[in-house]
């Protein structure tokens, strides 16, 4: 497979042969409003893009730039206000307006058909055609290979985009929309599945595309990115801009501006004091349906009283691993033993009431009962025991006796514990997830994304949940895809690269070590490659 | 609950290492689907195979080019059958354990050997031990070209992401409607456009209901068989069976007419079967090229192919997703009631109660069997249709075997197909799940 991101960026691209000057575009939004129902997403919005700016739209998860990026490209109609083309105003009643006037979208979860090559991709909806409406996929292909040469991409205009890596899926989303002309790209969360080092090659190849005169708005609530690539950055909470910053603006300034309050952006710890080894894994290989090992041989150990955090881009085998501690698998091979006991072969009750704690990293799938009220969920795994249950009938009372008491220590807001959890944010379901797990004597802990799609406020809540119960002596088992979230949490850093243990270091190590680690080299080859950076490293490929 | 899946649907493609397209789940097993065929075929066709000859009858009497019958040893063509099926099982154990895949070719030869097998097998069970191809691929005609058109009604709706599971309401709504119109105008044609718009009529309820108002594809499609199946049979009692002077002048439709093509008529069992066809015939044959042409190689295909795979992909490049998708539903529409149009106007010359007889859902099995595309769908339907045909060919030819069990073979080769051991069979990943902007 292809490794991505481990040769420098810089030598490596080649100098643009024919630069194509793209004309700029001034785009202007003014008083932007979209509401679904009762919920406004957008509030009277205002937000200027100069042309040939990298303009950058900072906000949690939830605070509405998706939505006012899905009104800018037509997919969604804006419930009030206007959007300004050059100073005037247009209307867009669907994606391919937006797109004749040179507005372009890379989506945050790709709109790319997989079965079909990255031509026919690029193609689809802007197809060149004979007569009779017949394709003409070489010109597509001669445009795809110009773009390519013109940014230093490696594309093949005849891969099918299925079996691409996604940095490579990015690439041909970027294409997608520089084969239509695009003169404002509006990128949506692009780093939410790269490594360190491919999100720099994409920041280059974002000024580039600046220095080509197209205009990039980019959306992310990672303060790092927006500082290092921004010319300006505006601030949306809750569906309102509530202020444009520079991007030497400090950092606690902009989260704060983020949240609406003032955060602590580093969590206090204390040291781990790791106690003796209860949690091992042993040799463990996961097989999917398809018969593909995505968990490959993988051998690591947690103390108690230590958080393993388990790094790597999305889709590498954390799922699995994660599923094959609980359970949920069903051809696992190797060992999973907690304080002695085997837990390979055992069901999900078993593996539970060994004193297993798991948060699921999809809340609303896996964690929760969404029509189930808020009680009820706090109750899901001890439904069946006392003081929950006597012979065949809940005990109402207790349940609620016990909603009652979680509510108030976890900080849930709500009106009344009664309501379906479907109704609470993302934070606060996550905190009911965790009130549940946390709410028996645990052996081990393990959290797959604890805080996706979750507001600050709760992440510092939740972090400090989890570090509690690590000062408890449990054994803690992390699995993010959020690198920042796994150096925050962990007292050692286990990566997975396609399935495999790229090896465990401590949990201060590097962002560019571990960053290497995600694409793919060992902990050894990684080190090597940062102390000799010119060195090309010979392997075979995996 | 989807925790043991991989790859919950609408996220990101990950690795390809983890969760992409890989080898298909299984083509693991083709192996070994293909060993128990040859020992099946060792102890069967070779071991167990009847002595004596099987004669194939190629040429009718009055036809221009005299071919000579074929003969063959019975058991000795079975042990050849029985070696070639091995050799090639063996190799495909190979190539899957040095390349992790089949050579397409592989499988694509050991089906037809394997098949002719069989039939010599039969043969030469048979009292007579002769039996005419003619006869086998002409009257498999009738079954299959309803077939293949309910199976491209069913790739133009699937492909674009919307099943159809109304194919045999469709057909039993042209077969009605042609009957009547060609009995009433006395115009055979006026027929065969009559049956085109009862199925868009049909196509049309499919549309508001599944597309509209996204009620569930699989049960608008179930509860429109039920209700054409009554509403024609309801008609059939109260109008087709009223005689005036004793004739039943509302079902007796006028005959689209057999238009042989000269000299291609005239080649052996190929003519007969595919030249010596009406209107409807040669439609099939111009649709089902036309179909793939479309799909494969144009603008139109394309964009059908992306709204059944990924629809939010389409609109997000300004492709209208609904509106593809109800064109190409009443399109499809319009194709089945032609196929049912054949029963009244071609095979049969007058109609009655649900005489399509479930063939709807054959073509359904075809549209899978064929993968989605028309030109495998429709040589699925010539399998189906010649296998339905065998069972009476073989009853004149007097053989041991029940005809019923010869008749189920196909389906069960189908599920087979479905369940994926024999090669690997995908639909549209969009298919039947409406698509609401959100």
């Amino acid at each position: 497979m292809r490794r991505a991101g481990i040769a420098g960026p810089a030598h490596r691209r080649p100098p643009a042969p024919t630069p194509r000057w793209v004309e700029s575009l001034k785009l202007e939004l003014k008083g932007i409003t979209k509401s679904f129902g009762a919920l406004v997403a957008n509030d009277h919005i205002d937000l200027v893009v100069e042309p040939g700016q990298i303009h950058s739209l900072l906000g949690e998860n939830g605070a509405g730039k998706s939505t006012l990026m899905n009104v800018l490209y037509g997919l969604h109609q804006p419930t009030s206000g206007e959007i300004h083309v050059d100073g005037s105003a247009v209307a867009f009643a669907g994606p391919a307006d937006a797109m004749a006037v040179g507005i372009g979208m890379v989506h945050q979860h790709f709109m790319l058909v997989p079965v079909f090559t990255v031509a026919e991709n690029v193609a689809l909806g802007n197809e060149s055609t004979g007569r009779g409406g017949i394709l003409d996929l070489d010109a597509t292909r001669r445009r795809i290979r110009e773009i390519s040469a013109q940014f230093g991409f490696d594309v093949d205009p005849d891969a099918l985009v299925g079996e691409l890596p996604v940095g490579v899926q990015q690439r041909v989303e970027i294409i997608k929309a520089l084969a239509r002309e695009a003169k404002v790209l509006i990128l949506d969360e692009p780093t939410a599945v790269l490594t360190p080092q491919e999100t720099d090659e994409l920041m280059d190849i974002m000024r580039q595309l600046k220095a080509n005169g197209t205009s990039i708005v980019f959306i992310s609530h990672k303060l790092r990115e927006v500082k290092a690539v921004s010319d300006k950055i505006t601030v949306i909470r809750r569906g309102k801009v509530v202020g444009t910053a520079d991007p030497s603006a400090p950092t606690t300034e902009l989260a704060s501006m983020m949240v609406g309050r003032s955060v602590s952006l580093t969590l206090e710890k204390s040291a781990a004091e790791p106690g003796e080894t209860t949690f091992a894994v042993t040799n463990l290989t996961v097989t999917n349906d398809a018969g593909q090992r995505v968990v490959d041989d993988v051998t690591f150990a947690v103390s108690r009283g230590e958080i393993l955090g388990i790094a790597g881009v999305q889709g590498n085998g954390q799922t699995e691993l994660a599923e094959a501690v609980l359970g949920l698998r069903r051809h696992v091979r190797g060992s999973i033993t907690l304080g002695g006991t085997e837990l390979v072969g055992r069901s999900v009750r078993e593996v539970l009431d060994a004193g297993v704690g798991y948060v699921p990293e999809d809340r609303q799938d896996d964690g929760l009962v969404g029509g189930f009220s808020i009680a009820e969920n706090l109750v899901l795994d001890l439904y069946k025991q006392r003081p929950f249950s006597r012979r065949a009938t809940l005990d109402r009372a207790a349940i609620a006796a016990n909603a009652a008491a979680k509510v108030a220590e976890f900080d849930v807001r709500t009106l009344s514990a009664a309501d379906p959890v479907a109704t609470l944010s993302g934070g606060n379901q996550q905190k009911v997830v965790l009130a549940r797990e946390l709410s028996r004597p645990l052996k081990l802990f393990l959290a797959s994304q604890p805080t996706r799609g979750v507001d600050v406020g709760s992440i510092e809540f939740l972090h400090k949940r989890i570090v509690a119960e690590r000062d408890a002596g449990t054994p803690v088992l992390i699995v993010s895809t959020e690198l920042d979230e796994v150096l925050e949490l962990s007292d050692r850093i286990a990566v997975l690269f396609a399935g495999k243990l790229m090896g465990v270091v401590p949990g201060k190590s590097s962002r560019e070590l571990l960053g290497l680690m995600m694409a793919g080299l060992t902990v050894d080859e990684a080190r090597a490659h940062l102390d000799h950076p010119d060195a090309t490293i010979e392997r075979e490929p995996a | 609950m989807s925790t043991v899946t991989t790859q919950p649907a609408g996220r990101p493609a990950g690795q390809p290492a983890v969760a992409g397209v890989g080898p298909a789940p299984g083509s693991r097993r083709t192996p070994i689907v293909l060993a128990v065929l040859a020992a099946v075929a060792i102890v069967v066709f070779a071991v167990l195979g009847p002595g004596g000859q099987a004669t194939f009858r190629i040429s009718q009497d009055n036809d221009a080019w005299q071919v000579p019958n074929l003969v063959l040893p019975a058991k000795a063509f079975g042990v050849a059958i029985a070696v070639v099926c091995t050799a090639l099982a063996v190799l495909a154990y190979r190539q899957m354990r040095a390349n992790g895949r089949i050579a397409k070719w592989v499988t694509l030869t050991y089906a037809p050997v394997f098949v002719v097998g069989l039939l010599v097998w039969i043969v030469g069970g048979t009292t007579t031990q002769n039996i005419t191809l003619v006869g086998l691929f002409t009257g498999a005609m009738l079954i299959t070209t309803p077939l293949v058109f309910g199976s491209l009604s069913g790739v133009l709706c699937e492909r674009s992401g919307v099943v159809n599971i109304a194919i045999e309401g469709q057909l039993l709504a042209g077969a009605f409607t042609a009957a009547l119109v060609a009995s009433i105008t006395h115009n055979a044609f006026a027929g065969l456009f009559a049956a085109a718009a009862a199925g868009v009529a049909v196509s049309a309820l499919l549309a508001v209901f599944s597309i509209k108002y996204v009620v569930n594809q699989i049960i608008v499609g179930v509860v429109l068989n039920v209700l054409v199946s009554g509403l024609t049979g309801f008609l059939f009692e109260k109008i087709m069976k009223t005689s005036v002077n004793g004739a039943t002048i509302y079902n007796q439709p006028a005959q689209l007419p057999a238009l042989p093509i000269p000299l291609l008529s005239e080649i052996p069992v190929i003519g007969p079967m595919l030249f010596r066809q009406s209107i409807i015939g040669y439609l099939m044959l111009v649709l089902v090229a036309a179909i793939w042409f479309g799909l494969f190689r144009t603008r139109w295909g394309l964009r059908i192919r992306a709204v059944g795979e990924h629809p939010k992909a389409a609109d997000t490049v300004g492709i209208n997703v609904n509106r593809t998708r109800v064109r190409n539903v009443l399109a499809g529409g319009a194709v089945a009631g032609i196929g049912g149009a054949y029963f009244t106007l071609v095979a049969v010359s007058s109609f009655s109660k649900d005489m399509t007889g479930g063939l709807g859902f054959i073509a359904l099995a075809a549209l899978i069997f064929g993968r989605w595309n028309p030109i495998g769908a429709a040589l699925a339907a010539l399998l189906f249709g010649v296998a339905g045909n065998l069972q009476s060919i073989l009853s004149l030819a007097g053989t041991p075997i029940d005809g019923q069990f010869l008749a189920m073979l196909p389906y069960a080769l189908t599920i087979l197909a479905v369940s994926g051991f024999v090669g690997r069979s995908r639909a549209p990943a969009a298919d039947g799940q409406p698509y609401v902007k959100g």
